[in-house]
């Protein structure tokens, strides 16, 4: 089998994945269930979406099938031994990624030599201080599209916008998505803290002083979290 | 849990003397962080002396180099502590400002019997060892783990599983 053969199995197998997410309803159960921090039940998912159940448990075995979920079985809590019932069919986000590309380019690989490079040569402080430029950009072009709007609407937008999966946690924004995964897991503190420095740009680019970004890691999260920032909170008092 | 610790060594080079302002920051961060490791769970044993806060005063190596070296439970617990731990992961994030990038490797990671203390010694001549053979069973990194000595011996046995007891209950 030639190269390019091979390029187009794996294309069109990644394509076949990932074209399943261009049905609507699929697509609305996905992107409920990748952004919940626990197992979703086909009752939960269906009333979350506004389906049956029947339909719902339809498209995410579908799902499922094509590896975007993971599924787990539980029995309800407290309930266990014969007459407990048949346990209960869980979904939750796959961390398997799928990449289509046409025509086929790799920018992960460029991204981890770089990484290497940044790492051996001991240049984080450059690339912190690239980070918040870039951050900051952003942070201003968001401001500038929507002037009036409140901050963690704003704020929730933007990192929305770059694969974040922002939700709120208290007065904290959590963010269940890292758009860094494979180079995070390898190079922890460079890709985090050029992370942190791309999500204190983006603030201060904003000019969103209410809200502070620091690193404190949870599992299956990004390890950036966004509080209340101490002075504001003074102000608000 | 099996009879082996993960025991770990690193050096830093430092970009100024403890008591200069550049290192301020590492100097103030470095009770509190580990304090946080302390409590953490998987957490064994760490180097410290009487002169400093925790290890750095000792200076085996030469004026310059500071080292540090803990055991730990696992390879797990240990990788928690360090990348996931939030004011660790934020130390290790500002370490350029106070440690100067070091061509070689700087840290190496080995198994030790459990309850077995590392020396300073030991921990050194992991560290050449990595230096100069690469990742290896007796000294290894994060990127190139090797598992335990008792792990590693369970993958090659075919021992079946205990059975349940409730038959000779019964019997």
């Amino acid at each position: 089998m030639s190269v390019s053969a091979g390029f187009r199995i794996l294309l069109m197998n990644e394509l076949s994945v990932v074209a399943l997410l261009d049905d609507p309803v699929r697509r609305s159960l996905y992107d409920y269930v990748a952004v919940q921090s626990h197992a979703v039940s086909r009752n939960e998912a269906a009333q979350a979406v506004g389906i049956q159940r029947t339909l719902a448990a339809f498209h995410l075995d579908r799902l499922a099938d094509a590896g975007l979920v993971d599924v787990t079985f539980r029995r309800p809590d407290g309930r266990s031994g014969p007459g407990a019932g048949r346990p209960a069919k869980l979904y939750q986000r796959a961390t398997t990624e799928h990449q289509v590309s046409v025509p086929p380019r790799d920018y992960r690989s460029a991204a981890e030599l770089l990484a290497e490079v940044v790492d051996v040569t001991g240049a984080e402080p450059q690339l912190q201080r690239s980070a918040r430029n870039r951050g900051a950009s952003a942070g201003r072009a968001a401001r500038r599209q929507a002037p009036a709007e409140p901050d963690a609407d704003l704020v929730t937008g933007a990192l929305t916008a770059q694969g974040y999966q922002p939700y709120p946690d208290g007065t904290d924004i959590r963010l269940r998505n890292c758009p860094f995964d494979v180079l995070a897991s390898r190079y922890p503190p460079l890709i985090c803290g050029m992370n942190l420095a791309l999500l204190e740009g983006l603030l201060d680019g904003a000019g969103v002083a209410a809200l502070n970004a620091s690193l404190d890691p949870r599992p299956g999260d990004c390890c950036v979290v966004l509080r209340e920032s101490r002075d504001s909170k003074t102000n608000l008092d | 849990m099996n009879g082996y610790h993960l025991a770990q060594l690193n050096v830093g080079l430092a970009r100024a003397a403890t008591d200069s302002p550049v290192m301020a920051g590492f100097m103030a961060g470095i009770e509190p962080v580990n304090a946080l490791a302390d409590a953490e769970p998987g957490f064994v044993w760490r180097l410290q002396d009487g002169d400093g806060p925790g290890a750095t005063a000792l200076r085996p190596c030469g004026p310059d180099l500071m080292i540090n070296m803990s055991v730990w439970e696992s390879l797990d617990a240990l990788r928690d502590f360090v990348y996931r731990n939030g004011p660790h992961l934020d130390f290790m994030r500002r370490r350029r400002d106070w440690f100067h990038r070091m061509p070689d490797d700087h840290l190496v990671l080995w198994w030790v019997p459990a309850g077995h203390v590392p020396g300073v010694d030991e921990g050194l001549s992991r560290l050449d060892l990595l230096r100069s053979q690469g990742p290896s069973p007796l000294a290894f990194t994060f990127h190139d783990p090797y598992d335990a000595p008792a792990e590693a011996a369970a993958i090659h046995r075919c021992t079946p599983a205990p059975l349940p007891a409730t038959r000779s209950d019964h019997a």
